[in-house]
C-alpha cells in the first residue's frame, strides 16, 4: 500500500489541529480551483504552526490527509521555506535580518545585543522556553533597518539597543502566545 | 516612524505615492484620489484589448521587479482569442536586498495595484489573478485582504464588474520565506503548492503558467503604475521620463545615506539628485553603489554620481536598474565583508535544483568566507572570477547570475581590496558596526 | 517535421521534439544525468548544455524545442567549456568513494568525468554531507552524499511508481532525498530507483560489495514470476547469480523489472535448495543416488499403473515450469496411459474448458495496451500480480484512457479510476450482467438475459465502455481463480462484441499460455487440477509446486496427497510442504536451465541456462528424458533441449491463441452467498518457492505474514475485534490468525492472502468463510 493509502487506513480519529484551524484552511483552499487543495499547502502549514508553534511530524501528516498531498511533497514544502519550524520553538520566535542593506544601519549591533541578552546564539532556544533567535534573510524593509519580525507576524523597525530592551520586556510581560 | 519610508515631500512627480499619508488606503479614498477612473472608463467606453495593450506599449512601461521587460509586449504574449482560463499574477514577493517599495505599495495604495490588475484582465482576457505577496510582511498581507474585501463589496471585483461583461477573480496568496519565489516562475511553482524551484523556459508563463494554464506575471510596482498609465495617457507617462523608459520610478535606497526610504521621481532622474534627496551621504564618503538590488553588479561612487537612473544608463555604466534598490557604502565599508554578506544570502537562498548554483554559490560563499577571515590564497581571486563566470548562463533561473555578478563586478572594482585581505590577511578598511 | 543541424549532420524531428531527441535521432551521444527519455524532463543538471548558434548562452539539449535551421554544436570549445565546468561544480561535494563505491565501473559520473571532465580539482573547501537512510530492504541508501540531486529517482516515483516516496527536502547544497519520516520504500517497483540513480547514492541492499561490474558474466532470462514474461539480464560470477538487471525490450518490460523480478535470484542459492534426490525408506525421506531414485520412482509409477490404470496418475504442474517441461511432463503422463496433467492449480472452475475454441491469453499484444482508451478490469490485484503491466495501464491513464475496475477490494492501483465496483467475489457476475445489459440497451442489441436492472454503476460502466474507440475488457488473477470463472469470461467476450473491443486473461503464471501450448492440459476424460484433488489420485508427479501454498485450496490437497500410495515431486526446493512424499527429485531452477517461456501475448521467449545448477540438481527436462527411459516409454531420447522445443512448441501450434468460448450467460452466480465470503489474493512475494527464499524480498512490507482482514460491519457480524487473533474457518480446515480492520472491503468479504504457511491450514481461495474469536 502506498504510504498515503496507509495513512488514509490507520487515521485516528483524534485530530492534531483544531476546528478553527481547519475552517481557516478551508477558506484557503476556496481561493484555488477544484481540486488544487495542493496550492493551499503553504496557508495550511503556516495556520498549522501559529496554533502549535512548530510543526511536528503529526501535523504535517495530518496536513497531507487534508489536502490529499503525498507526505512526504508536504515534508518537501516544509523544510524547503524558511519560516517553518520543525522542532519546537520557544513563545517567541525573534528574526533579525543580517543582509547588506540591514548590516550597513545597524542590524548586527541590533543581532549581538539580542544574543547578549537571552544569551542564545542564532538558532537557539532560550534556557526558561521564551524566545528562540533566528537570523533572517531580507524581509523587503530595509529603509527601516534594522528590523525584527516576532512570531513571524509582527515587524518592528528602526531596532536600536532601548527598542530591542523594550521589546523584549513586553514579550516577557505578555502571556503566552 | 516607519512612515518615513515613503511619507516626506521629497518625491519628484510622484504618481503611485502621490498623496498618500498612512490612512487614505481605503477605497473611499482611493477613489478621492482618482482611483478606479481609469477602470470606469474602460468599462464604459468598452476600450478593446488591443487598444488597452497598444496604449500600455506606447507608454514604454517596463517591468518594475528587476527585469525592465516591456510591460505592453509581456501583456501581448497571452493568446487573446483562446477561451482556455487565463491568469494574472502579482509578484509581491519583494525579498531582493535592499528592495522595499512594495511593501509601501501594498499598505499604502493597495487598490491601484488591484486596479492594475483588473486592467490586465481586461487587456488579456485574464479572468482570476493572485497576488502573492513576501512570507515576512504579515499585516501588508492582511491591509490587502481587506482591500481586496472593499473590492468585492463595491462590485470592483467579481463577476460582471460594474454591469460589464468583464469578470476578474483576485486573491492574496502568502509566501513563507524563499527569495527564489521572487522568480516568476518559481512562485507558480509555489502557488502550485510546492517547491519554489523555476521551472525550464521555454515553455514561458504566457504558454503554460499557472496549473499550465497563460499567465503573466508583472511587478506590485507595474501593476501599480497601470492605472497611471490609462488615467493619463501613454504619451503623458512616457514623457514623465524618457524615452524607452516611460514613467515614474520608486527607488529604495538604504544604507551609508541620511535617510534610507522610498523615493518615486521620473525615470531618467540624475542619482545625485537621489542622493541629495535621501540626505546626503551618511558617515563618509561615497565609496561604492549598488544601483538595481543586491543581484546587479555594483558600480564605483564616482562613476554612480555621474549615472542617471533609468534603464539604458545604468545599462551603460555597467550595471542594471533592477529593482530600483539602491545600496550607497561609504569609504568606512570594507568591500570584502560586503560581498561575503551578499555571497551568503545567495547561497542560503538557493533552491538547489541545479547543479552550477546549487554547488557554485557555497563554493564561493566558502571562498569569500576565508578571504574574509584571514585565510585567503593567493589564486582565490581569480579562482573567484573563474566560478561566477561559470555559473552565469547556465543555470535554469537568474539566481545563478545574481549571485555571480556581484562576485565579478566588486572584484573587478575594488580588487586591491581582496588582495589586500589575502596579503596582509586583515581589511583594508575599518569594519562596520 | 522539424529540420536542424548537429554537429554538421542534418535530422528532422517531429513536432515538440527537443535537441537531445535530435542528438539521439542521429546517434550523437550529449552528455546528461537527469534526462531520462522514460521520465519527465528537469534539465536541472545542466550536464547536456550544448552550443546552439544564435543562442548567447549554451542551451541544455533536453530543454530546447528543435526549431527549423537550428545550428548545434555540441563539442564546440564553448560546448566543451559549459559541460567541464558543470563537471567540476558536480564533483567539489561529491565525496572520493570511487574505491569503495558499488557504482564504480558502470558510474554515468565516472565516465562523464573522464569524457567531459579535468583531470584535477580546484575545489579546496569543506564538503556537504548528508546522513545515510534506511530505504528498506532493497534500495540501500547508505551514502547519500554522493546524490548528484538529479532527482529522477523522485521522479520515477511520481510518475512510473505512481507513488511519491522520495522527495527534496531542504535546499541549496543541503537538499536532501529522503522519504517521509524515514519510511521506507515500498513500491513494488522500486528497484528500478537503483538503475535511474546514475551514481551510487541509491545502490541495490542485497547486490551491495559482492562483486564489481567487470567481473559479472552476463546471461539473458525471461522471469519466471508472471505472464508478462519480463527479459533479464542474470549476472553471473563464479557460476552463482549475484544480481539481476533489466534487458530492455520495448513491447514487453520496457526498461524497468518488478522487484520481483529483479532480487528474486536470492532464493536460487535458499540454503533449503534440494541437491540430491530423495526416497522414503523406513518412514523418512533419505538422499539417495539418481539411479537408486529412479528405480523408485518407475517401480512406483508402474506399480499403480498396473494396480490402478494409468488413470490413477495424475500430475500437477506450476505454471512457472518452462514449455518443455510442461511438455514433457504431459507426455509421460500419456505414456503412461492418464489423461490427467495440469499446470492451473490456482483455478477452480474449468467449466470453460470444453467450451474454449483455442488458447485463452492477453487478447492483444502487451504494447497495445498503451494505446488504449477504455479498459475494464475484472478481479485483478494489479499492482501487485502484474507490476509492469500496472505500470504500463498507469502511463496510459495520464494519457487519457478511462479504467475502470470491478474487483472485491479497493486497493490503491495508483491512477485515477473512472469507476469502481467493489464487490463481493460472488456478485462479480452480476455486475458484469447488469454493465452487458446495459451496453446491449445502449448499442441496441437484444438483452443477453432477462430480469437483471442495471444499477447506476453498471450504466456508469457500459457507457464509458460504449463510447471508447479502443476498448478492452481484462480479467485479472482473482477473475481466472474465481469459482465462476467460466461466466466472468463468458460475459467480458458478450460486452467486448457489443462494443467492439478486446478481451483477455492477464494471466497467473509465467507459462499460463505456454502451459496450453505445450499440452499440460488434460485431454478428453481427463482431469483438472480441481478434480484431480476432489477424487485423490493413487499417484501424484507434483512439478515446482508446495501443493498446499500453490494449489487453490490447501486443506484439499493436503487430503488428497496424503492418501495417495505414490506422490513424487520434482522440485528445487526441500520443503515442508512436500514432507510426506515419497521421492522428491531435485531439478533446477529457471536460470539453471534452458527453457521456454510463452508470455501472456503469445510470445515464446527462449532462454539458456546463467548457472550450474547446485549439487546433483538436474535440469528439469533431463530429469523427465531419463525417466522415460527408466520406465521403458517411447519417445524420450532427446538430446538437446532444442530438440524437446521443437516437439513441445511445434511451429504449427496443437491449438490456436483464442479466447473465444461457448458459455451460456448466466444472470447471477448460483446460490450467491448469503454468508461470508472468502477472497484471497496472493501477496507478490508468495507466488513461487524461488520467491518464497528471497531473503531480501522477505523482508519488505509486501512480505508480512498474512492475517484476516474485514471491514467494521463484517467484522460486528462476527462478534470479533480488529487488533486480536481470530479462527479463520473454511469448513474443518481453520487457521489463526491476527484480525485486521479494512474499510477497503465490501461487506461479508474476508480477504486472507494464499501461498503463505500462516494461512496454509484453511481451504479454497473462494468460498464461505466464518471468524470467531481465538
Amino acid at each position: 500500500m502506498s504510504a498515503l493509502n496507509a495513512v488514509r487506513s490507520e487515521a485516528s480519529t483524534s485530530y492534531q489541529l483544531s476546528s478553527q484551524a481547519r475552517q481557516r484552511i478551508d477558506r484557503e483552499i476556496a481561493k484555488y480551483p477544484q481540486g488544487r487543495q495542493q496550492s493551499a499547502v503553504l496557508a495550511a502549514l503556516a495556520i498549522a504552526q501559529d496554533e502549535r508553534g512548530w510543526l511536528p511530524s503529526a501535523v504535517l501528516e495530518e496536513v497531507a490527509v487534508y489536502l490529499q498531498m503525498a507526505p512526504v511533497a508536504v515534508y518537501e514544502v516544509a523544510t524547503f521555506y524558511h519560516m517553518f519550524r520543525l522542532a519546537p520553538v520557544g513563545r517567541h520566535t525573534i528574526t533579525v535580518c543580517t543582509n547588506l542593506p540591514c548590516a550597513l544601519s545597524g542590524a548586527n549591533a541590533a543581532a549581538r545585543r539580542l544574543q547578549q541578552k537571552l544569551g542564545v546564539e542564532f538558532g537557539q532556544t532560550t534556557a526558561d522556553g521564551c524566545f528562540t533567535l533566528v537570523e533572517g534573510e531580507c524581509m523587503g524593509a530595509c529603509g527601516d533597518a534594522p528590523v525584527l519580525l516576532v512570531n513571524n507576524k509582527q515587524m518592528h523597525s528602526f531596532m536600536d539597543e532601548p527598542k530591542i530592551d523594550a521589546l523584549l520586556d513586553s514579550l516577557v510581560a505578555e502571556k503566552g502566545k | 516612524m516607519s512612515a518615513q519610508t515613503c511619507f516626506h515631500g521629497r518625491h519628484l512627480q510622484p504618481l503611485i505615492l502621490d498623496r498618500l499619508d498612512g490612512e487614505n488606503w481605503r477605497l473611499a479614498d482611493y477613489e478621492r484620489r482618482d482611483g478606479y477612473r481609469a477602470l470606469r472608463r474602460i468599462l464604459a467606453e468598452g476600450v478593446s484589448a488591443d487598444a488597452l495593450i497598444a496604449e500600455l506599449k506606447k507608454s514604454g512601461l517596463r517591468g518594475r521587479g528587476g527585469a525592465g521587460f516591456p510591460t505592453g509586449l509581456k501583456w501581448s504574449f497571452m493568446p487573446r482569442g483562446a477561451t482556455v482560463q487565463k491568469y494574472m499574477v502579482c509578484n509581491s514577493d519583494e525579498g531582493e536586498p535592499g528592495t522595499f517599495k512594495d511593501r509601501d505599495i501594498l499598505r499604502y495604495n493597495p487598490h491601484a495595484v488591484i486596479e492594475g490588475m483588473i486592467i490586465a484582465g481586461c487587456a488579456t482576457g485574464a479572468t482570476a489573478g493572485y497576488n502573492y505577496i513576501h512570507g515576512e510582511i504579515w499585516s501588508e498581507y492582511e491591509r490587502f485582504q481587506e482591500a481586496l474585501d472593499e473590492a468585492y463589496a463595491a462590485g470592483l471585483l467579481g463577476a460582471n464588474i460594474l454591469g460589464s461583461r468583464i469578470c476578474f477573480d483576485l486573491y492574496a496568496a502568502h509566501g513563507f520565506g524563499a527569495y527564489i519565489c521572487g522568480e516568476e516562475t518559481a512562485l507558480l511553482e509555489s502557488l502550485e503548492g510546492k517547491r519554489g524551484q523555476p521551472r525550464y523556459k521555454p515553455p514561458f508563463p504566457a504558454s503554460v503558467g499557472l496549473y499550465g494554464k497563460p499567465t503573466t506575471i508583472n511587478n506590485t510596482e507595474t501593476f501599480a503604475a497601470v492605472p497611471w498609465v490609462f488615467r493619463m495617457g501613454a504619451e503623458a507617462f512616457l514623457a514623465i521620463g524618457r524615452p524607452n523608459n516611460g514613467g515614474t520610478k520608486i527607488f529604495s535606497i538604504s544604507g551609508d545615506v541620511e535617510r534610507p526610504g522610498n523615493y518615486e521621481m521620473p525615470l531618467g532622474t540624475p542619482f545625485a539628485k537621489l542622493l541629495e534627496l535621501a540626505g546626503g551621504m551618511r558617515g563618509g564618503q561615497i565609496k561604492a553603489v549598488i544601483p538595481g538590488g543586491s543581484s546587479c553588479p555594483v558600480l564605483p561612487g564616482e562613476v554612480m554620481m555621474d549615472t542617471d537612473l533609468d534603464y539604458d544608463s545604468i545599462a551603460k555604466a555597467g550595471s542594471m536598474l533592477g529593482s530600483g534598490a539602491v545600496i550607497v557604502m561609504n569609504e568606512t565599508r570594507c568591500m570584502v565583508r560586503c560581498l561575503e554578506r551578499l555571497s551568503y544570502f545567495y547561497q542560503a537562498e538557493s533552491c538547489g535544483q541545479c547543479t552550477p548554483c546549487r554547488e557554485g554559490t557555497g563554493w564561493l560563499y566558502r571562498v569569500l568566507h576565508r578571504i574574509e577571515h584571514g585565510k585567503g590564497r593567493a589564486e582565490d581571486i581569480d579562482l573567484l572570477d573563474s566560478v561566477a563566470e561559470n555559473i552565469q548562463g547556465r543555470t535554469i533561473c537568474a539566481l545563478g547570475d545574481a549571485a555571480a555578478m556581484p562576485v565579478r563586478s566588486f572584484i573587478k572594482n575594488f580588487r586591491a581590496e581582496f588582495e589586500h585581505h589575502v596579503e596582509h590577511k586583515r581589511c583594508l578598511v575599518a569594519d562596520y558596526a | 517535421m522539424i529540420e536542424l543541424e548537429i554537429d554538421g549532420r542534418k535530422v528532422k524531428v517531429r513536432e515538440g521534439g527537443t535537441v537531445m531527441d535530435a542528438a539521439n535521432e542521429l546517434g550523437i551521444y550529449v552528455p546528461h544525468f537527469c534526462y531520462h527519455r522514460k521520465l519527465s524532463i528537469a534539465a536541472n543538471c545542466r550536464m547536456c548544455l550544448v552550443d546552439i548558434e544564435k543562442s548567447p548562452k549554451p542551451m541544455p539539449a533536453c530543454a530546447t524545442p528543435a526549431m527549423a535551421g537550428m545550428i548545434v554544436r555540441t563539442e564546440s570549445e564553448r560546448a566543451r567549456q559549459a559541460q567541464r565546468s558543470v563537471m567540476e561544480f558536480l564533483l567539489i561535494n561529491h565525496p572520493l568513494d570511487c574505491p569503495i563505491c558499488d557504482q564504480g565501473g558502470e558510474c554515468q559520473l565516472q565516465d562523464l568525468a573522464v569524457g567531459y571532465g579535468a583531470s584535477a580539482s580546484r575545489y579546496q573547501e569543506e564538503k556537504r554531507v548528508v546522513m545515510p537512510k534506511n530505504l528498506g530492504p532493497l534500495v540501500s541508501a547508505q551514502e547519500m552524499t554522493r546524490c548528484i540531486h538529479c532527482t529522477r529517482c523522485v521522479r520515477f516515483g511520481q510518475e512510473i511508481a505512481g507513488v511519491m516516496e522520495l522527495g527534496m527536502a531542504s535546499h541549496g547544497e543541503h537538499s536532501e532525498i529522503l522519504t517521509f519520516l524515514g519510511r521506507t520504500v515500498d513500491s513494488e517497483l522500486s528497484g528500478n530507483m537503483i538503475d535511474v540513480c546514475p551514481v551510487g547514492a541509491l545502490t541495490s541492499k542485497p547486490f551491495r560489495y559482492r562483486a564489481r561490474t567487470w567481473e559479472l558474466a552476463r546471461r539473458k532470462s525471461i522471469s519466471p514470476h508472471d505472464s508478462l514474461g519480463s527479459n533479464l539480464v542474470l549476472q553471473v560470477k563464479q557460476e552463482e547469480v549475484v544480481r539481476v538487471v533489466p534487458l530492455e525490450n520495448e513491447a514487453i518490460n520496457e526498461c524497468w523489472l518488478s522487484d520481483r523480478d529483479r532480487f528474486s535470484y536470492e532464493g536460487l542459492r535458499s540454503p533449503e535448495r534440494l541437491t540430491r534426490p530423495l526416497v522414503r525408506r523406513d518412514g523418512q525421506l533419505q538422499e539417495v543416488s539418481w539411479p537408486e531414485a529412479l528405480e523408485f520412482v518407475a517401480q512406483a509409477l508402474l506399480r499403480v499403473r498396473d494396480q490402478h490404470g494409468g488413470g490413477a496418475i495424475g500430475s500437477l504442474a506450476a505454471g512457472g515450469s518452462t514449455a518443455e517441461e510442461l511438455f514433457l511432463l504431459g507426455k509421460l503422463t500419456r505414456a503412461l496411459g492418464s489423461e490427467n496433467i495440469d499446470f492451473r492449480v490456482r483455478q477452480s472452475d474449468f467449466a470453460a474448458d470444453p467450451a474454449r475454441a483455442g488458447v485463452p491469453w492477453l487478447g492483444m499484444p502487451v504494447a497495445q495496451i498503451s494505446t488504449l482508451d477504455r479498459l475494464l478490469l475484472v478481479g485483478s490485484f494489479l499492482r501487485q500480480d502484474h507490476p509492469l503491466l500496472a505500470a504500463r495501464v498507469r502511463k496510459a491513464v495520464a494519457d487519457g484512457c478511462q479504467v475502470s475496475v470491478l474487483h472485491g477490494a479497493d486497493d490503491d492501483v495508483l491512477m485515477r479510476l473512472s469507476h469502481k465496483a467493489i464487490a463481493a467475489p460472488s456478485s462479480w457476475v452480476a455486475m458484469l450482467a447488469q454493465i452487458g445489459v446495459a451496453v446491449a440497451r445502449s448499442k441496441s442489441l437484444p438483452v443477453p438475459v432477462t430480469g437483471v436492472e442495471p444499477t447506476d454503476m453498471g450504466l456508469a460502466i457500459a457507457a464509458d465502455l460504449c463510447s471508447g474507440a479502443r476498448v478492452a475488457l481484462l480479467a485479472g488473477n482473482a477473475a481466472v481463480q474465481h469459482p465462476q470463472a467460466a461466466q466472468i469470461q463468458a460475459w467480458l467476450q458478450w460486452i467486448a462484441q457489443a462494443v467492439g473491443g478486446h478481451f483477455g486473461s492477464i494471466g497467473e503464471a509465467a507459462n499460463s499460455v505456454g502451459g496450453y501450448l505445450a499440452g499440460a492440459t488434460p485431454g478428453p476424460g481427463g482431469r483438472n487440477a480441481r478434480s484431480m484433488l476432489e477424487q485423490p489420485m493413487a499417484a501424484y508427479l507434483l512439478w515446482g509446486l508446495e501443493p498446499e501454498l500453490d494449489c487453490a485450496d490447501p486443506a484439499l490437497a493436503r487430503q488428497a496427497l496424503s492418501s495417495a500410495s505414490a506422490v513424487i515431486a520434482f522440485s528445487a526446493y526441500r520443503s515442508a510442504a512436500l514432507a510426506g512424499a515419497h521421492a522428491v527429485l531435485p531439478i533446477a531452477a529457471f536460470a539453471e536451465t534452458a527453457g521456454t517461456f510463452v508470455n501472456c501475448e503469445g510470445r515464446a521467449q527462449t532462454f539458456n541456462g546463467a548457472a550450474p545448477a547446485p549439487g546433483e540438481a538436474r535440469p528439469g527436462w533431463k530429469v523427465l528424458r531419463v525417466l522415460g527411459n527408466q520406465l521403458g516409454l517411447a519417445g524420450f531420447d532427446y538430446d538437446s533441449p532444442e530438440q524437446v522445443r521443437a516437439d513441445a512448441l511445434p511451429s504449427t501450434p496443437r491449438r490456436d491463441l483464442s479466447n473465444a468460448l461457448d458459455v451460456g450467460l448466466a444472470a447471477a452466480a448460483p446460490g450467491a452467498a448469503n454468508g461470508c465470503e472468502r477472497m484471497s489474493d496472493v501477496p507478490p512475494y508468495f507466488v513461487d518457492p524461488i520467491v518464497r527464499r528471497a531473503e531480501a524480498l522477505q523482508k519488505t512490507a509486501a512480505a508480512r505474514p498474512p492475517v484476516a482482514r474485514a471491514n467494521a460491519a463484517t467484522l460486528a457480524h462476527f462478534g470479533v475485534a480488529a487488533g486480536g487473533t481470530v479462527r479463520v474457518r473454511q469448513g474443518p480446515a481453520n487457521a489463526v490468525l491476527p484480525c485486521v480492520l479494512d474499510a477497503s472491503l465490501p461487506d461479508r468479504v474476508v480477504r486472507v492472502a494464499a501461498g503463505h504457511p500462516a494461512s496454509a491450514g484453511l481451504g479454497a481461495m473462494f468460498g464461505p468463510i466464518t471468524l470467531e474469536r481465538a
